[in-house]
């Protein structure tokens, strides 16, 4: 594999999850090679999102390990984890719809950022400071990077949906994320909106530095920008590997368009019912 | 009026007051504070006295209901903690008011993280009922405590700077007035920075939040610390105001004068805690005022005056949900942008 040299920065291992009875992840093990983009695809309700809500810290996994940058992330809450250097967009947009642009983006360095109560009931020295080299940072490194500086003072609920995933980005990477995990980032958006969002995270990855490990239906861009591609299908890692490989692969064919033989699914349906 | 911003550096994008007229009515509006006890009568300054303790605990709440979206219902209680610490300081031992209006504050802060502990796992009402809970502890704890005077409360000896007593509401307006005003400034600060940017966030949605990293239990006893560290605050202040602490000073209706004080201004605003707090404070001199004016036609006007400060206060609160449900703040924002363009639009 082409980036087989480089060590991984996440490292899933063995990972299990149950909700009840229902297997949502079983023995799912990956990894992402620094500095790569890697996508996780599979059929509706493969598991994609409990992985991701697993990998940030909201599930807590029955059996595995995740290892992130060397270090073990059991045990860990997800504000630390974000501290950490794991960023998130969400797949239903959580952006703070009241805040203007620039506080929904601010938000985004709070684990970075050490004012305390008192600095911020005075507003002087420290939190001055921060807040000003936090403006002009977020002002010249990303407002102006993602091309948003038109609405950076409008409330985000006024927002077009495209516009509200590209603040919603614009947050992720104010966390200076050592990686950046997105859910669904172009789900809903049409060809225009689809080919800018491509384009900025291929750009995030190539001047930022930042790992991407993304969720994604749509496999024109997916098989376009991804360097590693991970299938799950019911909770199961069925496929890994380069873009090409995976999509030529008989069990990831199988899980998308369902086994060849329409005779061998009714014998089957027949025995399940006998 | 305005035409256009034009500024050349991000400190003065981010400034509280932002445009010269902005600037303007401010020093206009601190000049009036200045020269207002001159020419105001000993009753004025009375109100404004009350006003200013009204706007420091209002906006203490504010920054806990408004912002944090912690509902709270016992502002009135940890006042208490404010006051009487202040009661029994200044009886006892004597030291420098100032002081001791902190170590009030302080104490009623520490009071505010343990109340706060259950805000975790209960919200909304049950959180409600936690904190009247408290209230009740406390209240029972005051009633009964030989140092605190028990049922009969605590007379205490004016605040003293420089050996001159601070007892008339000309001195105490000097006192007053500059606390709640400093009070005000640092929660306008608090909250344009990443703490003020972390309580939005736990109100507008705690799950994304704790992907940034923020901590939730953490933001919210630190907005319950600083929420009853101005209700003791402003308790102390009440406590020199009337030199009386008795358990029946802060009773629950107090905690829903101030709950309701922030609905009428406009929850989660700055400016909507100082107009509701003001506002709620003056309703029941206009009252007395109509009252007055009815007793030569109804002679029994006066002794009405009591329940019907209770309907309107009822009613208002009713009002303002319904017909305008973001505050007084809201009628003051629709002036605003109607002048933003006069004359050149409307």
């Amino acid at each position: 594999m082409r980036l087989a040299g480089r060590d991984p920065i996440l490292e899933v291992e063995r990972v299990e999850l149950r909700f009840g009875g229902v297997k949502a992840l079983s023995q799912v093990s990956f990894s992402v090679p620094e500095g790569s983009i890697t996508a996780v695809i599979g059929p509706n309700g493969a598991g994609k999102t409990s992985l991701f809500n697993t990998i940030s810290g909201f599930y807590r996994p029955q059996a595995g390990t995740i290892r992130f940058a060397g270090e073990t992330l059991d045990g860990v809450a997800a504000p630390e984890r974000a501290a950490r250097g794991l960023a998130r967009t969400f797949q239903n947009i959580a952006l703070f719809r009241g805040m203007t642009v620039l506080d929904n983006i601010k938000l985004g360095r709070h684990a970075h950022m050490r004012t305390n109560l008192l600095d911020a009931l005075v507003y002087w020295g420290r939190a001055r400071r921060e807040e000003m080299e936090l403006r002009a940072e977020v002002e010249e490194r990303i407002i102006d990077f993602l091309e948003i500086q038109h609405i950076r003072h409008a409330a985000v609920g006024t927002l077009a949906y495209g516009l509200q995933k590209r603040v919603e980005l614009a947050r992720a990477l104010a966390m200076r994320p050592r990686i950046l995990m997105l859910d669904e980032p172009v789900a809903g958006m049409n060809r225009e909106e689809t080919e800018d969002m491509a384009r900025f995270i291929l750009d995030v990855k190539e001047e930022w530095g930042t790992t991407i490990l993304m969720v994604e239906h749509d496999m024109g861009m997916v098989m376009d920008i991804s360097d590693h591609v991970v299938v799950l299908n019911f909770g199961q890692v069925i496929a890994s590997g380069e873009p090409r490989a995976v999509q030529s692969d008989e069990a990831v064919i199988a899980a998308y368009l369902g086994a060849g033989d329409v005779g061998e699914i009714a014998r089957r349906i027949r025995a399940d019912a006998a | 009026m305005r035409i256009g911003t034009l500024k050349t550096s991000y400190a003065a994008d981010e400034a509280l007051f932002d445009t010269a007229l902005q600037r303007g009515l401010l020093v206009a509006l601190l000049v009036a504070a200045v020269v207002f006890p001159f020419v105001a009568s000993p009753y004025w300054l009375f109100l404004a006295c009350l006003c200013a303790i009204n706007v420091a605990s209002a906006t203490g709440l504010n920054l806990l209901t408004g912002y944090t979206g912690l509902v709270s219902l016992g502002q009135a209680a940890f006042m208490s903690v404010g006051a009487y610490t202040v009661a029994v300081l200044e009886i006892r031992l004597g030291t420098p008011f100032a002081l001791n209006l902190l170590i009030g504050a302080g104490l009623a802060a520490a009071i505010g993280i343990l109340v706060g502990i259950p805000s975790l796992r209960v919200k909304g009402l049950y959180l409600a009922i936690a904190t009247i809970a408290a209230s009740v502890i406390l209240h029972f704890l005051f009633s009964h405590w030989t140092l605190t005077g028990e049922a009969r409360g605590l007379s205490m000896p004016p605040a003293r700077l420089f050996g001159i007593a601070i007892d008339q509401p000309f001195s105490l307006y000097w006192l007053i007035m500059p606390v709640t005003m400093l009070m005000v400034l640092g929660a306008a600060n608090l909250l344009r920075t990443r703490i003020g940017r972390a309580f939005i966030a736990v109100r507008d949605r705690d799950i994304s939040a704790e992907v940034l990293g923020i901590p939730l239990l953490r933001t919210k006893l630190t907005s319950f610390a600083i929420s009853s560290f101005y209700a003791g605050l402003a308790g102390g202040l009440w406590a020199y105001f009337f030199r009386v602490v008795t358990p029946e000073s802060f009773p629950l209706d107090n905690s829903i004068f101030y709950l309701a004080a922030i609905i009428v201004g406009g929850m989660g605003t700055i400016l909507g805690g100082i107009l509701g707090a003001v506002f709620m404070t003056l309703v029941p001199e206009l009252l007395k005022f109509g009252a007055n004016w009815l007793t030569p036609i109804y002679p029994d006007a006066l002794s009405a005056l009591a329940p019907v400060r209770t309907i309107v206060f009822g009613a208002l609160i009713v009002g303002f949900l319904i017909f305008e449900p973001r505050g007084l703040v809201e009628i003051w924002v629709r002036i605003r942008r109607f002048f933003h363009l006069w004359p050149f639009r409307t």
